[in-house]
């Protein structure tokens, strides 16, 4: 079916407050943001009830389901347990910043297209970025790697996503060498 | 510019031209009908109506989806169908969900889109019935507007991927005729259906229409849903449901900066369950989430449990097991074929066998919650529901608003699985929304999501059967007792059984004495709606026991399966249809070949199967474990089904696939336990989906191509996977499991 790509947002100039508001400064896709509420707000609520950044999901207070998950300076993280306090300085990943800025899909993205990899698509995400971290560390992770991945999925697309992430793993080796 | 066609009595296909010349097709009620039109179908036609399809003159074509999306595909599948009718091109198709389609009758509601729900196994059928006529129209009418372009009269012209051709080449596309067509008079009668052999999207392979954007992240489901300035209610349900608020102390909660307001909510007595709130609970409303759920932590409550403070998961075990023993117990006779007294007095040789499952919770990804924005004269809300009637019904018995003046907005859902055909959550949206200025959010914790559920009651079952001496089943005798999902909700006593126990279940009628009594268990635990069911629990036990039958008369399982289905015949269905044998036995051979059934005997590894049947659809889950040690390993899982027509067929494999996972994750791991009358499971660790390290790496999945009638298909693959999965675990282990969940009762026996 054909998605329009989305069309670029242009880079909102830097809007400077005067004066200064202390708070806590971080990378978030790419941009920079700084929370000046209470610094042990959970990333995840400061993503979805702050910057509306929705495609990060609530799964359970102990993050344990991996709906939550995140990239910290490149590493998979819970956001629901995880305080704005402990990510001064550092660059989170979510789902939305998977993609690069041309809206071109990370390979994970596509390979869980192509796999159909996706039930109801809520714990989505969450995979997405586990896996991601999963590529990060591995470059052809086996089997025993993929068990290793923390998330819960209801409705049973475990299968597909081992396959999505193999075929992921694989366009990204045939990218590299090229 | 607008016309109807008769569609039937009450229902009209109509047609409608946009202000920017784009053509709409619709089915609308024949009553003066006005309902808001969802934002995104209306474009720039401000009329209100029914819409399915819209052609822009860009050659977009936006197909509505009216049934919620769980997770099940429908929303694809959907409106496939209606694209291949008019030939639409898929790559210019968007699909997008339709909300409730209700309009004004007299005060009284009057669905526009016939009945809306999700989830329930039926949407294909239903649409399969509807929906094709839709697409045929909107390609009859832009096949007319192409005739005075073209020069060449209507039944020279033919459709091709969102053109009109003619026979010269010559072609026009779908955007360059919509404004042309919505003008065209209508047929004077039914317009002709395709012929499945012309069929180009139907049967053939396709991704969830959403893919895209839900792997960017940004599907909005309705917990991503925003209006401006929200409040976020949070609630501390009573652990026990029928218990009462004693003590509420909000003064540390309302100190917190942020905190609106602290609210008490109880259940209306007078209403059904999943009608109105689930147990007495206090909300905390506050600015955003982070401030709601400090606010909840900051209050002081006291609960004092009502009579169910004495209930226990053992206990209720033993009241079933003392129903089932006892000759006195209140009976309900489900069905009772030939004579199976008489039967077992002339007894050759008997098998018997007791079975324990679990009580469930529906566990959905997306917990429950509902957004609201309420005033005097309407109700906005986004609702994750599998029966936007049914939640309207509970909006407007709230706040009395005219049918009219309620839209329920349905995005799409992280997951069903039943729960969401309870409105529970939407009573406590709305109560909450009357009692602030703002909109609200109302959002449950994982916590009070598994420990406040319309549960799947547990069961037991009890079978006795004979067998006579060329081995066949004389007699087949079973009791579940179980505490029915419907109790109090309007069910007469003596259909309580109907959501327990189906009245045609394999092996009714196909032996000559069959019985089957339902039992049932009083629990105050809330039940409800659950995936699947009551197959699940039924082909469990059944597929168990005909394992049990076959290793009692020292045979391969799968010679006594297909004695006990016989030969190829039609067995009628109390309530109407046939089940036919051939394709039982059709899928149940399929399956076993795959997993080269013929190692059975020898295999290190253990085989086993099941097969089942239910509304028209045939399943058989063929499984192989191995085992080192107390270590179980799913080696492989291979699910033949057939469901009639496949109308996608990436679809149904998914469903397939994913409703097998599910089926064995239940099975392995999980139960709900109550103790003192509460439930004991509060999070992931008490109620441990399967992680990806139990689950098979593969599933197998082979669809038998049919031309029947598609039958529903969501949660087909269930009932099989879990009966030989313990099958399976009974021929490399030598345990019969007759309790699940599986691994801890294994563990216990091993």
């Amino acid at each position: 079916m054909a998605q329009d790509h989305a069309a670029l947002p242009t880079k909102p100039t830097e809007i400077v407050p005067t004066p200064v508001r202390p708070g806590i400064d971080l990378e978030i896709n790419g941009e920079h943001f700084r929370h000046t509420g209470d610094p042990a707000m959970p990333l995840l609520w400061y993503l979805r009830d702050v910057l509306r950044l929705d495609g990060t999901k609530y799964g359970g207070e102990h993050g344990d389901g991996g709906a939550d998950l995140v990239l910290v300076n490149g590493k998979a993280t819970s956001a629901i347990t995880t305080p704005m306090s402990k990510l001064a300085g550092k660059q989170v990943t979510t789902v939305e910043g998977l993609a690069n800025g041309k809206g071109d899909l990370h390979p994970l993205q596509q390979a869980f297209i192509d796999e159909d990899a996706i039930g109801c698509g809520y714990c989505t995400p969450g995979w997405l970025i586990a896996s991601a971290d999963l590529l990060n560390r591995i470059k052809e992770p086996s089997d025993n790697d993929i068990d290793a991945l923390p998330n819960l999925c209801r409705c049973g697309c475990q299968t597909r996503v081992r396959k999505a992430i193999k075929r992921a793993a694989a366009t990204m080796k045939q990218g590299a060498k090229a | 510019m607008s016309g109807t066609l008769k569609l039937s009595r009450r229902r009209f296909l109509q047609v409608l031209a946009g202000a920017s010349g784009a053509l709409i097709v619709g089915i609308r009620s024949a009553h003066a009908a006005t309902a808001p039109t969802p934002p995104d179908m209306l474009g720039d036609a401000l009329f209100d109506l029914g819409v399915y399809v819209r052609v822009d003159a860009d050659g977009t074509v936006l197909i509505g989806s009216r049934d919620p999306e769980t997770g099940t595909g429908v929303a694809t599948a959907l409106a496939r169908i209606i694209a291949d009718e008019m030939d639409a091109d898929w790559q210019h198709v968007r699909v997008l969900p339709l909300g409730l389609g209700v309009a004004d009758d007299n005060g009284k509601p009057h669905w526009l889109y016939g009945q809306q729900a999700g989830g329930t196994g039926n949407s294909m059928p239903r649409a399969w019935r509807d929906l094709r006529s839709v697409g045929a129209l909107a390609r009859w009418l832009l096949i007319r507007a192409a005739v005075p372009q073209l020069g060449v009269p209507p039944e020279q012209l033919h459709t091709e991927r969102g053109s009109v051709i003619a026979p010269d080449g010559r072609r026009l596309s779908y955007g360059q005729l919509a404004a042309a067509a919505a003008k065209i008079a209508l047929p004077p009668g039914a317009v002709q259906l395709k012929t499945p052999d012309r069929y180009n999207l139907i049967g053939k392979p396709a991704g969830d229409a959403h893919a895209r954007a839900i792997v960017t992240g940004q599907t909005a489901y309705a917990l991503d849903q925003h209006f401006g300035d929200t409040l976020v209610a949070v609630l501390a349900h009573c652990p026990w449901p029928d218990g009462r608020l004693t003590g509420l102390d909000s003064s540390a909660a309302l100190a917190i900066k942020g905190v609106v307001k602290v609210i008490e909510l109880k259940p209306d007595p007078r209403l059904p369950p999943g009608e109105t709130v689930i147990a007495p609970a206090v909300a905390v409303i506050a600015e955003n989430t982070w401030v709601a759920l400090q606010g909840r932590r900051a209050l002081k409550l006291e609960w004092k449990p009502g009579a169910s403070s004495g209930e226990n998961s053992a206990a209720l075990e033993q009241q079933a097991t003392a129903l089932l023993n006892s000759d006195a117990a209140p009976t309900t006779r489900v069905r009772d074929d030939g004579d199976v007294d008489k039967a077992i007095r002339k007894a050759a040789r008997r098998v018997e066998a007791l079975y324990y499952q679990p009580w469930l919770a529906h566990a959905t990804s997306e917990p429950m919650n509902c957004l609201v924005r309420l005033d005097k004269t309407s109700a906005t809300l986004y609702v994750p529901t599998q029966s936007p009637q049914q939640a309207w019904t509970v909006v407007q018995r709230l706040t009395g608003l005219a049918p009219d003046q309620i839209d329920i907005r349905v995005p799409r859902i992280g997951g069903g699985y039943g729960r969401r055909l309870d409105h529970d959550y939407v009573a406590e949206a709305v109560l909450l929304a009357k009692e602030v200025d703002k909109p609200l959010r109302l959002f449950w914790t994982r916590d009070e999501d598994l420990t406040h559920d319309y549960y799947r009651s547990g069961c037991v079952h009890k079978f006795s059967t004979i067998i006579d001496a060329k081995r066949h089943v004389l007699a087949w005798n079973q009791r579940v007792a179980s505490a029915s999902a419907l109790a109090g909700r309007g069910v007469p006593v003596d259909h309580l059984w109907s959501s327990e126990v189906s009245v045609n279940q394999f092996p009714a009628g196909f032996v000559p004495n069959y019985r089957s009594d339902w039992l049932g268990l009083s629990s105050s635990l809330p039940r409800g709606p659950h995936r699947g069911m009551p197959h699940i629990t039924n082909a469990f036990a059944v597929g168990s026991f005909v394992d049990e039958i076959a290793h009692a008369l020292k045979e391969d399982p799968l010679v006594t399966n297909l004695r006990l289905i016989g030969e190829p015949r039609l067995i009628p269905q109390q309530g109407g249809g046939a089940v036919d044998t051939a394709r039982l036995v059709n899928v149940l051979k399929l399956a076993t070949d795959r997993i080269n059934w013929k190692d059975w005997l020898h295999s290190v590894n253990g085989l086993g199967l099941a097969c089942w049947y239910m509304d028209g659809a045939y399943v058989a889950h063929a499984i192989e474990v191995s085992m080192q040690g107390e270590k179980l390993t799913i080696e492989r899982a291979v699910c033949a089904v057939d469901v009639g027509r496949v109308i996608n067929p990436t679809g149904l494999e998914g469903q397939v696939a994913g409703a097998t996972l599910d089926a064995l994750s239940s099975a392995l791991n999980l139960a709900i336990t109550v103790k003192d009358g509460k439930v004991q499971q509060s999070n992931w660790k008490d109620y441990p989906l399967a992680s990806m390290a139990q689950l098979p790496r593969t599933v197998e999945v082979i669809t038998v191509p049919g031309e029947g009638d598609p039958a529903g298909a969501s949660f087909l693959a269930m009932p099989t996977a879990a009966p030989a999965l313990a099958n399976a675990v009974f021929r490399v282990s030598a345990v019969r499991v007759r309790r699940l969940p599986l691994m801890k009762e294994l563990l216990r026996l091993l």
